[in-house]
């Protein structure tokens, strides 16, 4: 697996000017962030065919809001890389622009946004890159300043990257605490590419999360994923264990290699009757 | 930054500061950019808006040209108010100044358009 650009430097450091340029450039990111900015719209559940007022947390170089742009939405972004900014504001983005640090807590008035969507940002927050950084308190902090800032019956959507099992829990554990509902959607959990987490939050009320892309089969139960076993097994070439084409293979093997081998017959590989 | 921003932005992330509420715009250059004009958003964001800071906010950067002091019931349906709003708070944008915290006095210096909050380590909660 490539290496975590968290574990290389801090954002603010990591996403200099350079790093800025050839994020917003190449065009395999422009259309991964693009699509999974596109999900985040459709789990925000935002009123239909109403211009709303979103967050961007983490916005960087505004990709991700020219896709709210082309939904009809309004966004103010904000993002602790000032080299990622200044190209937002070179491609001429509708939204407006904050540098801030999430960890320090979402600067706006109580009540004045609509959703929040993030991409690929909130697992920075798990870094201490300074001495004064605890991860768990400015979690905490984000999350609650966050859910101070989202009208009620906002949602919040974020795309991330967890790097184990502990990092999703501390996660659903500090956005519970600072009031929300939710929990994590996994898309496409079989896939170890096209796998993709959002945690979705919600202000008012608990309601069911939504169902995760490339799950439909799981509903089915364990028949068919039995039956699909023994599909791939025929598929591969070698027959069902201990079935009569089994037998007849394995004969026909023992034959090849002259060794002594009873005849074909009626009865090979046939139950025994109940009276035996 | 867009006055909608400034209308949303607070400095109660700063150690020992409670609402943080309103910034005092200091500004040294002031641009107008056109947006296309969105009346049911307008419409719709209003209502969530303080509209008394959002006047003296246009006033401290000499925008508040026609712009009614206080809300009249029914604006959604004055087009030429909704069209003053969208103006007010989409087109007109603060490129180079500082906001002041109304409580600690800290300034948050704005370059290119982007208002900088980020604290220092003895300023974080």
């Amino acid at each position: 697996m490539a290496r975590r650009p968290e574990h290389q430097a801090p954002p603010e450091i990591f996403y200099n000017e350079e790093e800025a340029r050839k994020y917003t450039q190449n065009s395999r990111i422009i259309e991964i962030q693009g699509q999974m900015t596109e999900r985040c719209i459709e789990l925000l559940l935002l009123p239909e065919d109403s211009p709303c007022l979103l967050l961007d947390i983490g916005c960087g170089s505004g990709l991700s809001g020219t896709v709210l742009e082309e939904n009809g939405h309004m966004w103010i972004g904000m993002d602790i890389s000032r080299a990622m900014l200044d190209v937002a504001v070179e491609r001429e983005t509708e939204g407006d622009l904050v540098l801030a640090d999430m960890g320090e807590g979402v600067p706006f008035r109580a009540g004045c946004f609509d959703g929040a969507v993030s991409v690929s940002a909130i697992q920075w927050l798990f870094n201490a890159d300074k001495k004064s950084h605890n991860p768990i308190k400015r979690l905490n902090k984000f999350f609650t300043t966050l859910f101070a800032a989202l009208s009620r019956s906002a949602r919040a959507v974020f795309q991330f990257y967890p790097e184990n099992e502990t990092q999703l829990e501390l996660l659903t554990a500090q956005a519970m605490k600072a009031g929300f509902y939710g929990g994590v959607v996994i898309d496409y959990p079989n896939s170890a590419k096209a796998k993709k987490f959002f945690l979705v939050l919600m202000t008012g009320g608990s309601a069911p999360l939504p169902q995760a892309l490339g799950t439909e089969e799981t509903d089915n139960g364990l028949q068919v994923k039995y039956a699909k076993r023994e599909a791939t097994r025929g598929a591969r070439g070698k027959p069902l264990k201990n079935s009569r084409t089994w037998i007849m293979e394995k004969k026909e093997r023992r034959r090849k290699q002259g060794k002594d081998t009873k005849p074909d017959t009626k009865y090979t590989g046939r139950k025994r009757s109940g009276r035996f | 930054m867009k006055l909608i921003t400034h209308n949303m932005l607070t400095s109660k992330c700063l150690k020992g500061v409670v609402t943080g509420y309103p910034l005092a715009i200091n500004a040294t250059y002031v641009k107008v950019t056109e947006v296309g004009f969105d009346p049911e958003f307008i419409g719709r964001v209003i209502p969530k808006l303080d509209w008394e800071v959002l006047w003296v906010a246009a006033d401290s950067i000499g925008h508040s040209e026609g712009l009614p002091k206080t809300l009249e019931p029914k604006f959604e349906e004055n087009e030429e108010f909704l069209k003053k709003a969208h103006r007010v708070l989409l087109e007109v944008e603060v490129e180079e100044g500082h906001l002041t915290c109304p409580e600690s006095g800290r300034q948050f210096p704005i370059s290119k358009g982007i208002p900088n909050m980020l604290l220092n380590e003895a300023e974080v909660q």
